[in-house]
């Protein structure tokens, strides 16, 4: 139940995506993000499924255990889409009483709810691909020129390390508690919102309990080992850009280029287009 | 009341990368009244075995009765059959919420839906059981106990609950020797009055050995051994081969044994290896004395 939640998971695997070094994953996935906010219309959106679909293929992680990620968050695309559908105003479609849903709004109401989980499945592919410890590496690395003026850019990289790496701790730890106390009969299914919100209390004291045991016990774990931030501190594993890595640069301008000059593409190519289909049709 | 688990599989995480197969085809039978123990290797699957007994966790395949009713059927009613069945996880302590101990002890009777004057009651008599002093502890926060007694705290919540069937997933691990002899007495005096069937998991064999009336051996995720204790621990290079041992008493006598000497049986338990080791030494002097 609670496991199924896939944020900040990895999935091992050796693929060409895998491979590629964290600091370009790492800014792909910000290109893309602001990329999906600068599609302007339908063609567009076909452009960022597409090339969302073949790194997806590429990288071999199942499609189904990526939608399973977007469980989780299923109840705000609802939202949005919902919101966006009857706050829309233009030409209106249907009328049921004092709400009206018009095409303008149902149109948004999808591209919105697209874009969102688009935007999950985008981020949640970098952890799916990336092992925790490389992708704060790039993290680390990518903030590094920050450093100068004083970001703390290993210790930040750090705490994210150790957020990635307890999330499904915590879920467990949840898991565990629940069961514990259904066996004591406790009911988290079944009553009003207020008296399911009451009896998480059950899951939840026990729970911050843990966490604050398990913070303590890790960081005087790391004490033990003589950890003591980041000054002088090497690498089991140093980055590289390899060759493959630029080629992934470059493809993803190619699709920064596609996004952002998709309209006028179109525009220049309807003409051609056009004429083609005339052509086709006078033929036939 | 009986139990009676048929072909259990367990699949955690099917359809991800970490897919484990915990269960595989699992059958057991425990008799009314009988004292179940439950070994094996670090891992083995006991955890996840006990976690069905009482509906928490659904299996793949397989059956599971509870007297006659299969709990794995659609549409059982399962707080009902929580509430008959008691189940003390591993590391319990960890289950601890409310503010003091009596409110925890009582969360579980509370959700049975029974009164305020009798949840009181079966407050104080589980606390009694457990050895908890009702008039020092009922209003402590459990998080200010010992790590023991906040085990015993929640063993008491559980048993507290009345169940027909008690299951302890190792409920004396990490306690001090007096804590888990306080435990063991507690189990015998349940099984005195109660009769109700108990099933213990420990990786201690001599506990195992000297309280239990059938032992299950598991086996990454089999049941691969089964019957009284005198005929599983007779059996100590299998019991080895399997990431376990034998009971003090019955290693020592082994070992004795090897070393030549003529001992008849394998002894469960301290005292009756001392009555073994007494006769054998009374023999061995009468034979001196012949000659
Ligand atoms: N919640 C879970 N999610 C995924 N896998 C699990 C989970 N719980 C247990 N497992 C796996 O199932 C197998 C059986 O675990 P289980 O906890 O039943 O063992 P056990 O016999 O109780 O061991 P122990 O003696 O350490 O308590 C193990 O391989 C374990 O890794
Ligand atoms: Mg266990």
């Amino acid at each position: 139940m609670i496991r199924d939640i896939t944020i900040g998971q990895y999935y091992p695997g050796e693929s060409w995506v895998h491979k590629l070094d964290p600091r370009l994953k790492i800014i792909v996935t910000l290109v893309f993000i602001v990329a999906l906010f600068l599609v302007k219309d339908f063609v567009g959106y076909i452009v960022a499924v597409a090339a969302l679909g073949i790194v997806i293929g590429v990288s071999k992680v199942p499609l189904r255990f990526m939608l399973r990620g977007l469980k989780a968050i299923f109840i705000i695309i609802i939202f949005t889409f919902v919101l966006n559908m009857f706050m829309t105003g233009g030409t209106e479609m249907i009328r049921l009483g004092p709400i009206a849903i018009t095409y303008e709004g149902l149109y948004r109401a999808f591209f919105m709810g697209l874009r969102l989980v688009l935007l999950i499945i985008g981020s949640s592919l970098l952890t799916l691909t990336t092992k925790p410890v490389k992708l704060t590496d790039g993290m680390e690395s990518l903030l590094g020129p920050f450093k100068a003026i004083g970001l703390p850019a290993h210790e930040l990289a750090m705490m994210m390390t150790i957020a990635l790496r307890f999330i499904p701790t915590l879920l467990e730890e949840t898991d565990k508690i629940m069961k514990a106390q259904m066996a004591r009969g406790a009911d988290f299914e079944s009553g009003s919102v207020f008296r399911r919100a009451k009896n998480m209390i059950p899951i939840l004291v026990p729970l911050f309990v843990s966490a604050f045991r398990i913070a303590q016990d890790l960081a005087m774990a790391m004490e033990a080992r003589c950890y003591r931030g980041g000054e002088g501190r090497t690498k089991l594993h140093e980055l590289k850009f390899k060759k493959r890595d630029l080629a992934a640069a470059l493809l993803t301008c190619l699709f920064l280029a596609l996004i952002i000059q998709e309209q006028n593409i179109m525009a220049a190519l309807m003409p051609t287009l056009a004429s083609l289909a005339s052509n086709l049709a006078g033929a036939l | 009341m009986s139990i009676v688990v048929k072909d259990l599989v367990h699949t955690y995480g099917a359809g991800t990368p970490y897919e484990s197969l915990a269960l595989d085809k699992v059958n057991m039978e425990v008799a009314d009244g009988e004292f179940a123990g439950l070994i094996g290797h670090t891992g083995s699957g006991k955890s996840t075995l006990v976690q069905h007994l009482n509906g928490i966790l659904k299996p793949d395949s397989g059956q599971i009765f509870i007297g006659d009713v299969d709990i794995t059927a659609k549409g059982v009613k399962l707080t009902e059959i929580r509430r008959k069945i008691g189940l003390l996880f591993q590391y319990p302590e960890y289950q601890l919420f409310e503010e003091t101990v009596y409110k925890d002890v009582a969360f579980g009777p509370l959700n049975l839906g029974i009164s305020e004057e009798e949840a009181e009651q079966r407050v104080r008599d589980a606390l009694s059981t457990v050895g908890l002093d009702f008039g020092k502890f009922a209003e402590r926060s459990p998080f200010e106990l010992s790590g023991g007694q906040k085990r015993k705290a929640a063993i008491a919540g559980v048993i507290a609950m009345k169940p027909e069937v008690l299951i302890l997933d190792e409920p004396t691990a990490g306690l001090d020797p007096k804590s888990q002899a306080d435990i063991f007495d507690m189990m015998a005096r349940i099984r005195a009055e109660e009769r109700i069937i108990l099933i213990l998991i420990s990786h201690n064999m001599g506990d195992v050995a000297r309280v239990c009336d059938k032992v299950f051996v598991m086996e990454n995720g089999r049941i691969v051994l089964e019957g009284p204790p005198s005929e599983v621990f007779s059996q100590g290079e299998l019991l080895k081969s399997k990431g376990l041992g034998l009971p003090p008493a019955a290693e020592m006598i082994h070992m004795m044994r090897e070393s030549g000497a003529e001992l008849p049986e394998t002894p469960l338990t301290v005292d009756a290896a001392v009555d073994i080791i007494d006769e054998y030494l009374l023999k061995k002097h009468d034979r001196s004395l012949a000659h």
